[in-house]
């Protein structure tokens, strides 16, 4: 099998567990829903503060929606020795490794970025705001779940993982937050979000090329 | 004989121990030396600010330990990465050993900045681009320090701790810049962090001989800690035995 090939069939695999397991993808959906809606509750429903705050909050959201959703993406092979499995195949590491990055952001990025306009329009954010928060999302998200994937992989089969990977994770989030709220805020004040939209692009390469060798890396110390 | 010049000699935790043994007491020393001296000119000799009057003086405090927090992350990613590299034990010890210091630098720092905005700015807190990015620091090596105590395998929770460090240090400048830039957009208190033009020579000193203190210390912290660190995993070797024996 040559590696694109290896690729699909990784990819046809989640994909596939996701749809058996339905209620997994809906839970980090609907956290996600119920975290931005919380905003609001808490500061008041003053319009204007809440346009103001509208893009911060979407994105806030998806961030601790991809880090719930992050247990989910070694932990379920490595606790039926798949994932041993797959190191012992003759495919490099990175090439799986991102198959499996790229399914979990099809199994939990997406669903955000389809649902994000509709919190934004709660958020009374203006249409042109809202085409750019979906646009940095797209930018973003896989973003979150290449850098997440480290922490996934380096707290594999550890007590109380969960929170260690926020502690690790979130602190390395921060970039695209600030770049990915501050497009939709350059695009509600006019002064436009080109530059953050460049920059996220620019992390999301170079995410995609250092992630799965950190990851790779991580697999092994975690797994020996 | 040869083995006296083998310069990875000390890569052995047994030769390092022993070594560090030595060397403890005289960086301890330095630190109080340059700790004493530092404080006296800071204190003393260094003149009243005409802006900010005597609270400036925190300085000789804060900006030693705030570049040092730093300086001991690039450090630790360093041992890290020699660990990583080479497999030696002892870099992995020296790398967990360093964390300890270097949050508690940070936390001195962002300590002592709340102290000096509090009269200066008027505030305690204030999101500033350099005061989101230490705090930023201090979580970083919370996170190193969290994920090594809970890993009970110390062969792996050096080599995971190593990674945790080097891809922090890679997105250190990134986030730097990011808060930056982010800051620069959001300026909603207009602070400026810049002080007088020129600094009084006898304060850069002040600071400068503290900067020492700084280095010194954490330098003697760091080997008393790695020494804690060999005791603990070489605790049935048969050096630590015969060593206690011979202290008995």
């Amino acid at each position: 099998m040559n590696m694109s090939q290896t690729v699909m069939v990784l990819l046809r695999r989640e994909l596939m567990l996701a749809m058996r397991r339905r209620g997994d993808v809906l839970t980090v959906l609907f956290f996600f829903v119920i975290v931005a809606s919380l905003f609001p509750l808490g500061v008041g429903p003053d319009p204007k503060l809440l346009r103001l705050m509208g893009g911060g909050v979407v994105w806030v959201s998806a961030l601790l929606a991809a880090m719930l959703s992050l247990g989910r993406l070694f932990a379920s092979d490595y606790a039926d020795g798949t994932l041993e499995q797959l190191i012992l195949t003759p495919t490099p590491p990175v090439v799986w490794i991102t198959g499996k990055i790229l399914a979990h952001w099809l199994v939990s990025g997406v669903p955000l970025i389809l649902v994000a306009p509709v919190l934004g329009v709660q958020f009374g954010l203006s249409n042109e705001a809202l085409g750019v928060l979906v646009f940095s999302l797209l930018l973003g998200t896989p973003v979150l779940s290449l850098i997440g994937a480290i922490g996934a992989a380096l707290t594999l089969g550890l007590r109380g993982g969960g929170v260690l990977v926020s502690l690790l994770v979130l602190p390395l989030y921060i970039p695209v937050l600030i770049f990915g709220a501050g497009a939709v805020d350059g695009a509600m004040s006019g002064l436009g979000s080109e530059a953050h939209l460049s920059l996220l692009g620019g992390i999301l390469i170079l995410a995609f090329m250092l992630t799965p060798w950190a990851v790779s890396a991580a697999l092994r110390i975690s797994i020996e | 004989m040869i083995n006296r010049f083998n310069k990875y000699r000390y890569a052995s935790p047994a030769t390092f121990y022993r070594l560090a043994g030595r060397l403890i007491p005289w960086f301890y020393g330095a630190a109080a030396l340059f700790c004493v001296a530092g404080l006296y000119i800071g204190l003393f000799l260094a003149p009243t600010d005409f802006q900010q009057s005597e609270a400036y003086r925190i300085i000789f405090i804060h900006v030693p330990a705030a570049w040092m927090s730093m300086f001991i992350y690039v450090v630790m990613a360093c041992w890290a990465a020699l660990g990583l590299a080479f497999n030696t034990r002892m870099s992995f010890m020296m790398a967990s050993a360093l964390a300890p210091t270097g949050a508690m630098l940070t936390f001195v720092s962002l300590w002592t900045g709340a102290l000096w905005g509090k009269p200066t700015w008027g505030a305690w807190w204030v999101w500033d681009a350099r005061l989101t990015s230490e705090l930023i620091l201090f979580f970083l090596y919370l996170g190193f320090m969290a994920l090594q105590s809970a890993i009970d395998d110390p062969r792996r929770a050096d080599r995971a701790g190593a990674l945790i460090a080097l891809v922090g240090v890679v997105n250190v400048p990134i986030i730097y810049f990011s808060v930056r830039w982010w800051n620069t957009l959001h300026q909603g208190a207009s602070v400026s962090m810049t002080k007088a033009p020129s600094m009084a020579s006898i304060m850069l000193v002040g600071m400068l001989v503290m900067a020492l203190a700084a280095w010194m210390y954490t330098i003697a912290a760091a080997l008393s800690r790695a020494r804690c660190i060999i005791l603990e995993r070489e605790r049935n070797a048969q050096w630590v035995a015969q060593m206690l024996e011979a202290e008995a």
